[in-house]
């Protein structure tokens, strides 16, 4: 199959899906358009008659739509936030109708760069137009238009999460009723942009990269990918995390063996880490989703002021930041939070002790749990939902 | 639901702000006043917080507060933003009092202000006649774990008031456990007998 998608990531999933922009295509960021265009999404619940109890959830850099099934159907793995999505959980599906959709330029089912191009009949590969957070929320409200939804009660998601869930209360206030950004920023930040870069550069780095046009040679870029999650993913964690769960222990022997084997246990998880991720994710998907992160700057497109981002807006907030978390750290969070006040929006801002970092958004974390359920629950309140 | 119940000066705060307000409550601790406000005046309430328990107890409450510092967040905050700000028993730990009062009455139309009166006459005698740093039920602290850091007294208050042109609308004389006493704060009685204050504040429209 020259022209094909590998098996590793054609994947056959069972998800909603859906066809927009037919009609109108979607006008992008860059100044191009694109329609039609699919998005993959998953539901959860059951919305009500008033249409009122309709939760979006965003999901982060390399997320996706399967935010609360037991089993992924990539991945066989559960849902990356069942813990908090969930009967009875904070985000209780008994009583909230959840979606969530995999991003414009994602690779699970919503078109992205591994997607036949109609004008080619090729993977679009670098062909594909560089897309933005702002797009990205653009394409998700088509979804909840098609949906028939005209308010959602709260829009919530961690990292690019939050970036897509701030995005959402800047550009469409009244379609938002509550918003929960976890461990975001309201832009990402130099040391952020610089990561990413070096992520893209591995990827580009590798021969089998072919300019973006590895499915014509029946290969994936999967050393440069997995390098690129490597690195990522130490960005993920903190220094005290690492230390608690590796130390300097070694990997499957006593003593040193003086090479350049996995020696010591944390060189070994991150090399699983990266060899997984080649299995589930697309190269040139994560090329245009690191540089949507990199482009957003919510005050930039409000003349440099981000409390004119948030002008008179009636959304219900709730920001929450992680102590141990240096990719999105508490003061960057606490930035949206000045923004809001100086709005005289409705806020909370709470900053979570953990030594977790930026991944504790996703891990067992109580505390954390305990006030999104009580923001939820106040909010709930609010809304008059039963 | 039963009706919260609250501290006896929080109470006095509460009986004084109007129903369906915006209210920012500065050092709302676990949220008490915020969430009898809510519930009893239908208040909007916010919150800020220093401690991060107070703040998590608050949100888990389903309240708005944010973790924040009267000293350098309060100046986000929009002009008239607010139609009651309350600043209860925490202006003598700021470090900047003057530019805290100062926020307070330019982001709310009416800024309610309580603190320990420095000049009660328990505070002078232990001074006077023992020689000692005072403590007392207002000011349970030893000097060397004290987080009040800017003592004033009612007439300091009083005297600061008028130089920042602040106009003083109420001015209560409180007793330890926070119950009104029957003389205006502003008495002269009251620099001595009075263990607390509480004073309405807004700006003099010039």
């Amino acid at each position: 199959m020259a022209t094909g998608v590998p098996e590793n990531i054609a994947i056959d999933d069972p998800g909603k899906r859906v066809v927009l922009g037919e009609a109108e295509k979607l006008p992008l960021d860059s100044g191009e358009s694109l329609g039609p265009f699919t998005i993959a999404y998953q539901t959860y619940g059951t919305l009500n008659a008033e249409k009122s109890n309709a939760i979006l959830i965003t999901h982060a850099l390399t997320g996706d739509q399967y935010v609360a099934d037991a089993v992924h159907p990539v991945t066989g793995k559960e849902g990356w936030w069942t813990m908090l999505v969930g009967p009875g959980k904070p985000i209780d599906t008994n009583r909230f109708f959840v979606i969530c959709s995999n991003v414009l330029g994602g690779c699970l089912g919503t078109t992205g760069p591994k997607d036949i191009d109609p004008k080619t009949g090729k993977p679009y590969g670098l062909s594909f137009p560089v897309i933005t957070i702002g797009d990205m929320v653009r394409a998700q409200k088509r979804l909840i238009d098609h949906l028939g939804i005209e308010q959602l009660f709260l829009v919530t998601g961690g990292s690019m999460g939050a970036m897509q869930v701030l995005e959402w209360a800047a550009r469409y206030p009244d379609a938002v009723f509550a918003a929960a950004p976890i461990a975001g920023a309201a832009r990402h930040s130099a040391q952020n942009i610089a990561f990413h870069e070096v992520g893209r550069q591995a990827i580009m780095a590798d021969p089998d990269w072919h300019g973006g046009d590895y499915f014509s040679h029946d290969v994936i870029p999967s050393r440069g990918l997995s390098v690129a999650r490597m690195a990522a993913h130490i960005t993920y964690l903190s220094e005290a995390a690492l230390h608690r769960k590796f130390g300097r222990r070694l990997q499957d022997r006593v003593q040193l063996t003086y090479g350049f084997d996995a020696e010591f246990q944390v060189e070994s998880y991150l090399r699983h880490q990266g060899s997984t991720f080649v299995d589930r994710f697309d190269a040139n998907a994560y090329l245009y989703i690191t540089r949507a992160m990199d482009y957003f700057d919510l005050a930039a497109e409000h003349g440099g002021n981000l409390s004119k981002a948030f002008t008179g807006t009636k959304t219900r907030f709730c920001i929450v930041s992680f102590s141990s978390d240096w990719l999105f750290p508490t003061s960057e969070n606490r930035d949206v939070v000045h923004a809001l006040n100086a709005a005289a929006a409705s806020v909370s801002f709470v900053e979570i002790d953990s030594d977790k970092g930026h991944d504790a958004f996703l891990l067992d974390e109580p505390e954390f749990f305990e006030v999104l359920t009580g923001f939820v629950k106040g909010c709930a309140v609010h809304r008059g939902i039963e | 639901m039963n009706t919260p119940s609250i501290r006896v000066d929080l109470r006095l705060i509460a009986d004084m702000v109007d129903p369906d307000c915006r209210m920012l409550d500065v050092g709302c601790g676990e949220g008490g006043l915020l969430a009898y406000l809510e519930q009893e005046k239908q208040v909007d309430g916010r919150g800020m917080e220093l401690s991060m328990a107070g703040v998590n107890e608050c949100v888990r409450n389903g309240l708005a507060v944010i973790q924040g510092d009267a000293d350098t967040d309060l100046k986000d905050y929009p002009t008239d933003g607010f139609d009651w700000v309350v600043l209860s028993q925490t202006l003598q730990a700021t470090r900047r009092p003057r530019e805290v009062l100062d926020n307070l009455v330019r982001i709310s139309r009416r800024a309610v202000v309580s603190f320990p009166n420095f000049a009660h006459w328990r505070v002078r005698t232990q001074i006077l006649l023992r020689g000692r740093m005072p403590v007392t039920g207002a000011l349970p602290y030893s000097w060397y774990d004290t987080p009040n850091i800017h003592h004033c007294t009612i007439r300091d208050f009083i005297a600061t008031c008028h130089e920042e042109r602040y106009e003083i609308e109420q001015a209560v004389a409180l007793n330890g456990d926070g119950t009104p006493m029957r003389m205006a704060a502003t008495s002269a009685l009251a620099s001595l007998l009075a263990e607390q204050a509480l004073f309405v504040l807004s700006r003099k429209s010039s």
